[in-house]
């Protein structure tokens, strides 16, 4: 056992850190909005190699399930307007999936690729993330693996869905676009298992460090904030729940670092880690900047005030999955598997009963 | 990073459950939940007799020369075999902070009568109008000559019915502030002027009140210095804290209830598992399992890399203890109206296992630390927000 993060990784850390810190700083995520992507960051991030890392080595990638983790906590701290998670799990599933010429675009930012959480329905995969400025989208469509892709252009590609999260979403006709079938059968049911995996790991980190902002934003409001002639960070009921979400908050991060630890050591129950640590992370931000919102007043509800951002997208991020509901009770499949009926004795019990 | 736990005892384990099967007698467990006494005075005899209560102690002090990880393998077997040893937990975190605080007669005299299975001691701290606020004590003690003489009242002595001394915080000087003017002592329970009562728990535990109307002991029985005692309970409060969460062995409770929930059915026919709510129920228990797990083996890492898990442990303890009150009344409200009942019902689902742990576990947001006090840690010393009560 060793909890601790190698030179290299911490090193990694600081400089996203200090990439989003400084390029993605909350002026340029309010002039983003309603649409939620910064075309110049996107392109500064690329630069950097984050989103090419994530592929296979001879791709010019290679970094761990874990290096992708700290960097989307990075990412999360600043909620980047970037579609950090989304293109960074549908980068590797491209790759996995052995699509080389999409991924080549990929690697460099030019083409901004993209993961439907949903099946088709309707003739269109309703609200993709990112879905308004993605070229490329991949897809599970009945038995087929798919990615459609659409000429390139200045992005957005369609209009903006208004949203309270204000994310890039967009309906995608599965007529829009160049329609290339990665895999059929159960080869494309795994694969597309696997991103989809990806993504709720990435966006469990994203979450970590959305609640790990909003929890120091709502530190420095309750230890400023004065009422009835003290600070409020001085009353036990403001104290006893930040305490909380301090626990919770470092829980889900070990529950996400172990996630990404079991994917890059092949470990059975990775994807159930993944979903966990994403339902749990998603929980634990909503609760954080909820908390955060309520101690700072009536100036919680006020737009100028940057806890607002934090609150909506901790809620609108894991919605993207639908239903966390939903997501719990195919997570009680995996951890609960059938097992054979051992105790069954229920026949002999009844014969002794009778004797 | 890495995850994986090591078993540093796998090597024991084995012959841990040989030495169980052979020597542990399957009715003890039973005496002690019918009872409530977590102490088995032949289980404890036995282990010192053949040196294993004296394994990794100094040899000064009546150490055995038994292995140390093999006697930490056999106490986790006869724990996994549904036995306490409360006795033995209490008795060795004192003699542990004897070492530290006590002088080289008292260790001589005390230690090995410890290890030698003769001196069980009990923790006297909590009173009937203090228990977070240990230093609050109001029991007293006051110097008579070479002698002194105690009088006051302490509650949740567990083990005091079956101990031979309990370990003391008095007031000692009520001329000083609050935390000046304590002292320790080890009192014998068979000193004239001790009462043991019984008090018996929603957990089932049988514990104890104890009262001591003038008690005389001599000096020799205090520890530490005069007034001193507040120094002497950091240790032993170090020594309370430092306590490991036990191996996991077999299915789990949220598992155990997973796999009656495929079976069992409701009125109307339906398999309780088929209800989505219990899906969902049941996978969010694990998940918080998982993190309870995970925030107490980050205290282990940072006690194994030779840091002091101090606000770690405070996490670690107060999301453990909370969770798993959480998860005991989901499990008993899948398990329906059968849930209610007890063992001796003779049909209550998993044998009562999850109303017998709900039970047990309320008491775990509360000794130990309650988790007021916890929450107070993490907001003090993690968020630096100030101390939200006055400080004496």
């Amino acid at each position: 056992m060793d909890l601790s993060l190698s030179e290299d990784q911490l090193t990694l850390r600081a400089a996203f850190a200090e990439f989003f810190e400084k390029e993605a700083t909350v002026e340029r995520v309010r002039a983003a909005e309603p649409l939620g992507f910064d075309q110049e960051l996107w392109a500064k991030l690329a630069g950097t190699g984050a989103i090419a890392m994530g592929l296979p080595e001879e791709a010019g990638g290679g970094a761990s399930a874990l290096d992708l983790v700290l960097v989307a906590e990075q990412f999360g701290r600043r909620i980047a307007p970037v579609p950090f998670a989304e293109s960074t799990a549908a980068a590797r599933l491209l790759a996995r999936a052995g699509a080389t010429e999409l991924v080549e675009g990929v690697a460099d930012g030019s083409t901004l690729a993209t993961i439907a959480l949903a099946p088709p329905a309707g003739g269109r995969l309703r609200l993709v993330p990112a879905g308004a400025v993605a070229e490329v989208v991949v897809a599970l469509d009945g038995d087929d693996l798919i990615a459609l892709r659409r000429a390139p252009g200045a992005r957005p590609h369609t209009e903006p869905v208004p949203n309270f999260g204000s994310s890039p979403l967009a309906d995608w006709p599965l007529a829009d676009g160049e329609r290339i079938v990665l895999a059929s059968g159960p080869d494309a049911a795994q694969l597309y298992a696997d991103g989809r995996s990806d993504w709720k790991l990435l966006t469990a980190a994203a979450l970590g460090g959305l609640r790990a902002t909003a929890l120091e934003i709502g530190v420095s409001y309750v230890k400023a904030r004065k009422a009835f002639g003290v600070i409020i960070g001085s009353f036990q009921a403001v104290q006893h729940r930040l305490a909380d979400l301090v626990v919770a908050g470092d829980g889900g991060q070990l529950l996400t670092h172990e996630a990404a630890w079991a994917r890059d050591t092949g470990r059975p129950n990775a994807a159930a880690l993944a979903s966990m640590a994403f339902l749990f992370a998603a929980d634990t931000a909503f609760r954080t900047t909820r908390e955060a919102v309520q101690f700072h007043g009536g100036y919680g509800v006020t737009l100028e005030y940057d806890i607002q951002l934090y609150f909506r997208r901790a809620k609108a991020w894991p919605l993207a999955l639908g239903d966390p509901k939903l997501e719990y009770r195919r997570l009680a499949d995996v951890i609960y598997p059938d097992r054979p009926q051992l105790e069954d004795t229920g026949p002999e019990n009844a014969e002794q009963e009778e004797e | 990073m890495d995850f994986a736990e090591v078993d540093r005892l796998a090597d024991y384990r084995q012959q841990a459950r040989e030495w169980v099967a052979t020597h542990v007698d399957p009715a003890w467990a039973e005496q002690q939940r019918v009872s409530g006494s977590y102490h088995t005075p032949a289980l404890h005899a036995l282990l010192a007799e053949q040196g294993w209560l004296g394994a990794g102690w100094p040899a000064e002090y009546g150490g055995t020369g038994n292995d140390p990880d093999m006697a930490a393998a056999l106490f986790e077997e006869i724990d996994a075999a549904g036995l306490h040893m409360d006795g033995w937990a209490t008795t060795n975190m004192i003699a542990r902070t004897l070492l530290h605080t006590a002088t080289e007669e008292q260790k001589a005299a005390i230690v090995g009568g410890v290890l030698r299975g003769e001196i069980i001691i009990v923790l006297g701290y909590t009173e009937p109008d203090s228990g977070s606020d240990v230093a609050a004590a109001k029991t007293r003690s006051e110097r008579d000559g070479e002698e002194w003489l105690i009088n006051g009242q302490k509650m949740f002595t567990s083990t005091a019915h079956l101990g031979t001394h309990v370990f003391m915080l008095t007031r000692s000087n009520l001329e000083v502030s609050k935390h000046k003017g304590l002292t320790t002592f080890l009192v014998p329970l068979d000193s004239p002027g001790v009462e043991v009562r019984a008090i018996h728990t929603l957990g089932g535990q049988r514990t104890n009140a104890t009262f001591y109307s003038d008690v005389r002991v001599p000096d020799s029985a205090r520890i530490g210095p005069v007034d001193g005692g507040w120094g002497v309970m950091h240790v032993a409060l170090v020594f309370e804290r430092g306590g490991g969460g036990g191996r996991r062995s077999g299915p789990t409770l949220a598992e155990r209830v997973a796999q009656w929930a495929k079976s069992a059915r409701r009125e109307d026919g339906s398999r309780v598992y088929d209800d989505p709510s219990v899906k969902e129920r049941l996978a969010r228990i694990a998940a918080e399992a998982e993190v309870a797990r995970l925030l107490g083996l980050r205290t282990a890492w940072i006690a194994s890399t030779g840091g002091l898990p101090g606000t770690e442990g405070s996490s670690a303890k107060l999301f453990n203890a909370e969770s798993l009150q959480r998860q005991h009344w989901e499990l008993l409200e899948i398990l329906g109206a059968e849930a209610v009942l007890r063992r001796e019902a003779g049909d209550a689902p998993l044998n009562a296992a999850v109303e017998e742990d709900f039970r047990r576990g309320v008491v775990g947001t509360i000794y130990g630390g309650s988790s007021e006090i916890m929450r107070e840690i993490v907001s003090e010393r993690v968020l630096g927000l100030p101390r939200s009560r006055s400080k004496n």
